[in-house]
C-alpha cells in the first residue's frame, strides 16, 4: 500500500519545519501503512526541513521502521530472557518453518510478516507471542499451529 | 446491591500444595514478604479514574510540595531519604536535582526514563499501567524541586497500553489543575509530554535518550557534561527511572526518615524485581533492599518448578551478570550486586534451573548486546560481536582452550573503550558465568557435552524403547518426518534426520516420557538411535525443558 500525496500531507502538516518530530511522524506513517516508502521519507524531509540523509538514519537505526511493505498479519515471538530459558527460540524456529520464512521476512504473498522482539515486557507469561496484536502467553508449537490455522482460515481483515 | 458480608471462598487463593484457601492477601505467601511502597496501589485503583488515586492519598504529597515546601527544602528531604537511581546505576536522586538546580541556563527540563528495555524486566510497564498518576506526581515534585517547567516521558513502542494510560492520566491530571499552568493555585506551571520511543534498547542510556526526544538516532555521548547540567538541547535536565520518580510522591508525604528506615545503610526503600523464568511464583516483587536472594527465590517465589535444582539468577539483564547457588544468601543491594559482579540494572531477576545452560545465555546476551550496540564504539560493536561468535564457537563443540583467554582478554577492552553503560556492562554476562559455572565452558570446550543438554549441535534425541507406548504422537508431531515406527511398537528417530527442535520431546505424554536428550556417544555425530537410547541410561540425561 502507497500513501496518497494528500494522505502524507495530512500527516505530516502539523509538524511543518519542526526537526524534533521526526520520530513520530515516521511512526504516524508506520502506523498507518505498516511501513516507510522512500517516496513518504522524501516528503518527510521536505516538509519538516531535515536533510533526506538524516530521515534514512532514523528510519533505519529504530527497530519499529520497517522499509519493506510488511505483511497483512504479523506474527511477533518474544525472546526476552525469560522467554529464552523457556524455550523462544524453538518457538520462533517452529513459525520460522510453519511459514517458510526466516524471522523479520515476509511470505511472497504478502500474508504473513514475521517478527522477533527483544522483551515484551509480559515475562511471567514466557514464552510469548504475538499475533495481529493478540498477546499468547505459555505458548506451544501446538497452541501456534491452531492460532495460525485460524488466521488463515480467517482470510483477510 | 445487597451484600451478606459473607467472604466468597470460591474467589479465594488456593495454595497449589494446601487445601485451604487464604482469604487475605497479606497471608499469601508470595505477598507475605513484599512490602509495596511503588506498587501500593496496583489492582487496588483504578488507573483510569484520578479520584481513585487521590482517594488513596494521592496528590497529597504534590499540594505539601508546592505550598509549604521550598525547592531546597524538597531535596533536602530526597537527598535525606537516601533514594537512589531505580535505573539501575543507583545514583543519589537528590544530588542529581541539587546538581541540575544550581547549574546556569534555562528553561530546564524533566525527563522520565519509561524504555524499559532490559529484557525480562516489566516494573516499569507495571507502574505506568496500574499507577499512572504516581509518576506525574514524582515529577511535578521534582519540576518544584530543580524548576522546570517541561517534562518528557519517553516511554518504549513495545508498551501500548502504558503509553495509553499516561496519555490519559495527563489528561485527567491536567483538568483538575494538577498540570499545566498555576498549579493548585500557586503560581507554579509545569507541564508533561509523552514521547513514544521507536524500538531500540541503547535509548534507554540517558544520553541517547535526549538524542531521541531532540529527534534523532540514540546515539550516546560523552559524559560529563551530565544531563543535569548540559542535557535536552544543551538545558539543565533532570532523567530518572520511573520507578524513581514513583517513589518521590511516598517520600514527600511519609517523610525522609519513613523512608531511611527501610532498606540497607546504602541502599534505602523497597526495589521491584520481576522474578520470572524457572520459577513457581512468576511475577512482580517489591520487597526492602537487603533481603537475600533466597528468601526471593524459595520464599517469595516458592521455588523451583518440578522438582530441578537451582543454578543461578540472571540480575540485571544484559547489563547484570549470573549469581550462583553458593552465594544465594548475597544481600540485595546496590553494593553487594556489583561486588558479584552484577549490577542492580533495573531489577530483571530470571531463574535458571539445571536445564538452562550457562554458555547458552552467556551468547544469549552477547548476541543482544552485539545486535543493540549503536555502533558508535568499535570496542563495543565489533568487540561484542567477536565475543559472540566465540561463544558461539563453543556452544557448537568448536572450542579450544585458547577461546576462553580470548574472552577474558576482550572483555576488559570492551568494558575500557565504550563510551555508555551498554558497552561498558555488555561482558558482564559473560565474566560471571565465566566466574561461577567455569566447568561449564571446559564441559564444552575439552568434553564436547553440553551438561545442561540445551546446545543443539552436542545434544541427540532418542525414544527410550522401554518407556515407548507407540502412540503416534511423536511421529505425527516431527516436522522432519525423522521419527518412524508403528501403532503399539516403540518408535525410532533417525539422527540424521532430527533437527533437534524439541518437539518430540513436548508432545510426548507426561505418563510416558519416552523421549529423551542425550550427550550423544561420539560428540559431533549423533550415532545411530540405539546407541543414543542406551546412552540415555547413563548419568547424563535430561528429561524436560
Amino acid at each position: 500500500m502507497h500513501p496518497s500525496k494528500s494522505e502524507l500531507e495530512a500527516l505530516t502538516e502539523k509538524s511543518k519545519g519542526q526537526k524534533r518530530a521526526l520520530i513520530q511522524v515516521l511512526q504516524d506513517i508506520q502506523d498507518r501503512i505498516h511501513w516507510l516508502p522512500a517516496k513518504a521519507l522524501e516528503h518527510v524531509a521536505r516538509t519538516l526541513g531535515v536533510p533526506l540523509v538524516q530521515v534514512y538514519g532514523v528510519a533505519t537505526f529504530y527497530k519499529s521502521f520497517s522499509l519493506e511493505p510488511r505483511g497483512r498479519h504479523v506474527c511477533t515471538v518474544c525472546l526476552g530472557t525469560a522467554c529464552h530459558v523457556r524455550g523462544g527460540q524453538a518457538l520462533l524456529e517452529h513459525f520460522e518453518r510453519k511459514l517458510g520464512i526466516a524471522a523479520g521476512r515476509t511470505t511472497p504473498d504478502g500474508k504473513f510478516t514475521l517478527e522477533r522482539v527483544n522483551c515484551l515486557g509480559a515475562c511471567a507469561l514466557a514464552p510469548l507471542a504475538v499475533i495481529d496484536g493478540h498477546y499468547y502467553g505459555r505458548m506451544s508449537e501446538a497452541k501456534a499451529d491452531s492460532v495460525l490455522a485460524g488466521v488463515r482460515k480467517d482470510g483477510d481483515p | 446491591m445487597k451484600t451478606k458480608g459473607r467472604p466468597v471462598k470460591s474467589l479465594m487463593y488456593v495454595p497449589p500444595d494446601g487445601k485451604e484457601p487464604v482469604p487475605k492477601m497479606k497471608d499469601i505467601e508470595f505477598f507475605k514478604h513484599q512490602r509495596l511502597i511503588v506498587l501500593r496501589n496496583r489492582g487496588r485503583i483504578d488507573p483510569e479514574r484520578i479520584d481513585d488515586y487521590i482517594a488513596y492519598d494521592g496528590y497529597a504529597a504534590l499540594a505539601r510540595a508546592l505550598t509549604e515546601m521550598t525547592p531546597e527544602g524538597i531535596i533536602a528531604e530526597v537527598s535525606a531519604a537516601g533514594l537512589r537511581g531505580r535505573g539501575g546505576a543507583g545514583f543519589p536522586t537528590g544530588a542529581k536535582w541539587a546538581v541540575c538546580r544550581r547549574a546556569p541556563g534555562t528553561p530546564r527540563y524533566l525527563v522520565c526514563n519509561g524504555d524499559e528495555g532490559d529484557p525480562g524486566a516489566f516494573m516499569d510497564r507495571s507502574v505506568l499501567e496500574t499507577d499512572p498518576h504516581a509518576v506525574i506526581e514524582g515529577m511535578v515534585i521534582g519540576a518544584k524541586a530543580v524548576g522546570a517547567a517541561k517534562g518528557f516521558l519517553y516511554i518504549r513502542n513495545e508498551y501500548p497500553l502504558a503509553l495509553a494510560c499516561m496519555e490519559t492520566a495527563i489528561g485527567q491530571a491536567r483538568e483538575y489543575g494538577l498540570l499545566g499552568t498555576d498549579i493548585l493555585g500557586t503560581g507554579f506551571d509545569f507541564d508533561v509530554e509523552v514521547v513514544r520511543g521507536a524500538g531500540a534498547f541503547v535509548s534507554g542510556e540517558e544520553t541517547a535518550l535526549l538524542a531521541s526526544i531532540e529527534g534523532g538516532r540514540a546515539y550516546p555521548r560523552q559524559r560529563p557534561p551530565y544531563p543535569a547540567e548540559r542535557g535536552l538541547w544543551g538545558k539543565p535536565t533532570v532523567i530518572n527511572n520511573v520507578e524513581t520518580w514513583a517513589n518521590v510522591p511516598s517520600i514527600i508525604r511519609r517523610g525522609a526518615a519513613w523512608f531511611a528506615g527501610l532498606g540497607t545503610a546504602t541502599s534505602k526503600g523497597t526495589k521491584i524485581f520481576s522474578l520470572v523464568g524457572k520459577i513457581n511464583n512468576t511475577g512482580l516483587v517489591e520487597v526492602p533492599m537487603g533481603i537475600s536472594l533466597r528468601e526471593i527465590v524459595y520464599g517469595i517465589g516458592g521455588g523451583i518448578p518440578g522438582g530441578r535444582d537451582f543454578k543461578a539468577v540472571q540480575i540485571g539483564g544484559p547489563s547484570g551478570g549470573c549469581i550462583p547457588k553458593a552465594l544465594l544468601d548475597l544481600p540485595v543491594d546496590y553494593e553487594s550486586l556489583k561486588s558479584a559482579g552484577g549490577m542492580m540494572g533495573s531489577g530483571g531477576m530470571i531463574v535458571m534451573d539445571e536445564d538452562t545452560c550457562m554458555v547458552d545465555i552467556a551468547l544469549y546476551f552477547l548476541r543482544f548486546a552485539g545486535e543493540e550496540s549503536c555502533g558508535k564504539c568499535t570496542p563495543c560493536r565489533i568487540g561484542t560481536r567477536e565475543m559472540a561468535r566465540v561463544l558461539a564457537r563453543i556452544t557448537k563443540g568448536d572450542g579450544t582452550g585458547d577461546d576462553l583467554i580470548k574472552l577474558e582478554s576482550l572483555a576488559p577492552t570492551v568494558k575500557q573503550g565504550s563510551l555508555c553503560g551498554l558497552g561498558q556492562t555488555a561482558p558482564n554476562p559473560v565474566l560471571t558465568t565465566l566466574r561461577y559455572f567455569r566447568d561449564e565452558y571446559e564441559a564444552h570446550i575439552f568434553d564436547k557435552r553440553c551438561p545442561a543438554l540445551v546446545c543443539k549441535d552436542l545434544i541427540a534425541f532418542a525414544i527410550d524403547p522401554a518407556a515407548c507406548v507407540g502412540c503416534f504422537l511423536c511421529k505425527k508431531a516431527c516436522p522432519t518426518g525423522a521419527i518412524s515406527g508403528e501403532a503399539g511398537k516403540v518408535h525410532v528417530i533417525d539422527a540424521k534426520a532430527c533437527i533437534k527442535c524439541g518437539i518430540c520431546l513436548n508432545v510426548c505424554p507426561p505418563k510416558v516420557r519416552a523421549v529423551r536428550k542425550t550427550t550423544p556417544a561420539i560428540a559431533g555425530a549423533a550415532g545411530s538411535p540405539t546407541s543414543s537410547t542406551r546412552a540415555a541410561a547413563s548419568p547424563k540425561t535430561g528429561e524436560g525443558r
